[in-house]
């Protein structure tokens, strides 16, 4: 016999029902799907589902050269693809032993601390924008605008720059790049004022921010977290600090950790990075060295069979490039540990009991780019 | 000089001439109609070019530029290219409801303007309980609302009815509230007495502080009632793409993006007439020259002006503020502006009974 159902149990339940937000959605940057149980607008269950935009990038390094598969890694993470350059290259040089000019990597500091901002800014941007404030958007567009003109007369691309490689960087700067950035700067010193008096006011924003999608020390530890989310929940963890490569350790700057945990802590750390950023850019801009942008190296070069490891900081957390050599002019298998993956993790212990508006705060503060996700 | 209500009597004695008196009465409701419906399409056309000029300027951009000069017939553009689309009904969706809800959704919001009085003894309907009416019917909208986002068959659209359900009836609760302080004070609900009462002064100035925090709240409640950012959350587009009618396409969807611009005219002229005195032109006591040369504005720019005046403040606020979270906007109608709105209403009565206000 089949016992017999309590029906009064079940008028009291309320329905929950099955949405997904993406792939096609407006706020999540790309196409990346939540697939989020609802009991009217509280979330009970949210499942990330990826890999709509996998492109098999670490299996197709397989078959081509090192120098090739630089500009494989321009197309992971779109908005630090200077870092995601600089990873590839410098895993490569530290195989083959090959010696960068001073030169080359104060333009490649100078690059990855101006992707940084441009990266930031167009995350601001979109945090507000997820928010609900349109009008920030633009700001953020107007100033990034400038840093991508500089890359697109510099490296001849906006996104895809392919500019970093192993010896060196592809091209000498312009002349006129040192102006450029210096006039750059000097906006941004008067724009970052004009972004917190817009934004970080709004008594509606702090409401939305504050308090708001608590990632703990413990949590953003266990599941690797990185980059800004990971220091705004304590964790000292800039690669650029612990382990300095392409002479950051000359310059003085300062990790910004922040241990509010919540949504608008992870805020407030990026803003301090942008300032961070400018003043290494600040730091270099008058003191680039003279000499070689790039060192020569062989046509096709081949690493000697064993292991190699690199990371850098990108604009969202470290990547790793881990690949393994046997000895060919190809990598035997090479393996990006992309912050985004990691990052996405949170997703979980960040939104379980909260709402869908805050699903969107906070997953806007983690700052995901979905094709570095797939890969 | 020629005045709006000299031409409308003499339009109303050519008809009675013409016609017998029972088709002269129809003829005139008609025309009556026709002439508003004109009147609020040509708002709502100028309302969308405001919106998209402001907006625009607000954002460093120009806005649009290449449809006519200075991108002044885009928004004809816009309306035709929403005829010409197809008006599409998902094959899951409640047909019936689905179709009738934006139709429901504009009709209420037109009907909300029978007793506005656009200038002295301009009125279609001058009912005795002209503001009642008002809110009564546009408090019907969010039926409509509930009919789209149910019979879509989208859950995007069913959790946006929702919220607008929930918004739309809390915050009739202080918008209903902060005109009761005015009509507290004036003892009266024709649209067109009030405003005959703020002939010696708008009651925004008249009315001491009740009046003024009855106005921010009005304003306030109005914007949300209108689903109008910071308070848009029914639409919420980053988080449910485009809310209750998502699944809504050419004209369907253009009803209801019209009805959002008339529901903003609609609140506007509640405002203005509570408030802002109607067609009452600005007097300032003593200055007789001044008060002339207000006199010469005709009394319905004076209504437009002030129903533009509060558009353009709607407009401030959604491409400044973000968006509020739904318990964040419920937590505020109901523990902040309703309690006040409240103690507001008592203190109004009170200034009325002591006559403290001028």
């Amino acid at each position: 016999m089949e016992p017999i159902i309590n029906f009064a149990a079940d008028v009291e339940k309320t329905d929950e029902f099955v949405v997904n937000i993406g792939p096609q959605h407006p706020s999540t940057h790309g196409v990346l799907r939540f697939q989020t149980t609802l009991d009217g607008e509280i979330i009970k269950d949210i499942v990330p589902i990826i890999g709509y935009i996998h492109r098999g990038i670490e299996k197709m390094t397989e078959f081509l050269s090192y120098k090739q598969s630089i500009y494989l890694t321009s197309r992971m993470d779109y908005l630090s693809s200077f870092m995601n350059n600089q990873a590839c290259a410098l895993v490569v040089e530290k195989a083959c032993g090959i010696e960068v000019p001073a030169r080359a990597q104060a333009i490649r500091i100078l690059m990855c601390e101006l992707q940084r901002l441009a990266s930031h800014e167009l995350w601001w941007g979109s945090c507000t924008m997820d928010v609900g404030a349109v009008t920030p958007f633009f700001m953020a567009f107007r100033d990034r605008e400038t840093i991508m003109d500089v890359f697109e007369a510099n490296t001849g691309n906006r996104l895809t720059t392919n500019y970093i490689l192993p010896g060196g960087v592809m091209m000498d700067i312009l002349p006129d790049f040192i102006p450029q950035v210096k006039e750059i700067l000097r906006n941004l010193k008067n724009f970052l004022p004009e972004y917190e008096a817009l934004v970080n006011g709004n008594f509606i924003f702090q409401k939305r921010m504050k308090g708001v999608g608590i990632l703990t020390k413990e949590q953003a530890i266990s599941l690797g977290v990185t980059g800004p989310v990971a220091r705004a929940s304590g964790i000292s963890c800039d690669v650029r600090k612990l382990h300095p490569y392409d002479g950051y350790e000359k310059l003085d700057f300062k990790e910004v950790v922040a241990d509010g945990c919540d949504s608008w802590t992870r805020y407030l750390v990026r803003l301090e990075e942008m300032k961070q950023s400018i003043h290494i850019i600040e730091q270099l801009i008058d003191n680039i060295p003279e000499g070689d942008f790039r060192t020569k190296t062989k046509a096709v070069l081949k690493a000697p069979e064993g292991e190699y490891y690199q990371r850098v900081e990108t604009a969202r957390g470290e990547l790793g490039v881990y690949f393994v050599s046997d000895g060919t002019a190809k990598p035997y298998r090479m393996k990006f540990r992309s912050p985004n993956f990691s990052n996405l993790a949170v997703a979980k212990p960040l939104n379980v009991g909260a709402k869908i508006g805050d699903l969107i705060a906070s997953m806007a503060t983690i700052d995901l780019v979905i094709p570095d996700i797939d890969r | 000089m020629i005045k709006l209500a000299d031409i409308v009597q003499w339009i109303h004695q050519w008809l009675t001439d013409v016609l017998p008196a029972f088709w002269a009465t129809i003829a005139a409701n008609a025309l009556a109609g026709i002439a508003i419906l004109s009147l609020v399409l040509v708002c709502v056309i100028i309302c969308v070019y405001m919106e998209r000029k402001v907006a625009a300027f607000m954002q460093l951009r120009l806005g649009p530029m290449r449809v006519g000069k200075w991108g002044s017939l885009q928004v004809l553009a816009d309306v035709i290219k929403l005829l010409l689309k197809e008006s599409f009904v998902p094959t899951r969706a409640d047909k019936i409801l689905f179709v009738v809800a934006p139709v429901l959704v504009l009709t209420v919001s037109l009907m909300a303007l029978a007793p506005v009085s656009f200038s002295d003894g301009v009125q279609m309907w001058d009912m005795n309980i002209g503001v009642l009416y008002i809110t009564a019917i546009s408090s019907l909208g969010v039926i409509g609302v509930l009919m789209a986002g149910w019979a879509s068959n989208n859950k995007f659209s069913l959790v946006g009815a929702m919220r607008a359900g929930a918004q739309i009836i809390s915050y009739e609760l202080s918008a209903a509230l902060s005109i009761l302080a005015i009509i507290a004070m004036t003892g009266t609900l024709s649209m067109n007495e009030l405003v005959q009462s703020q002939a010696d002064g708008w009651w925004i100035f008249k009315g001491h502080i009740p009046a003024v925090i009855a106005f921010v709240f009005y304003v306030i409640a109005a914007t949300a009632e209108c689903n109008r950012a910071p308070f848009d959350l029914a639409e919420a587009e980053q988080e449910l793409t485009a809310g209750y009618h998502t699944e809504y396409s050419g004209m369907q969807f253009g009803m209801f993006y019209l009805t959002e611009y008339i529901n903003m005219i609609v609140v506007s002229i509640i405002a203005s007439t509570l408030f802002l005195g109607g067609w009452q032109p600005f007097h300032i006591y003593g200055f007789t020259a001044f008060n002339q040369v207000m006199d010469y504005i005709p009394q319905f720019f004076w209504l437009m002006g002030k129903v533009f005046f509060i558009i353009f403040l709607m407009m401030w606020f959604r491409w400044t503020f973000p968006r509020l979270r739904i318990d964040q906007l419920l937590k505020l109608e109901w523990k902040y502006l309703m309690p006040i709105s409240l103690v507001n209403l008592i203190i109004a009565a009170l200034c009325t009974v002591m006559g403290w206000h001028f």
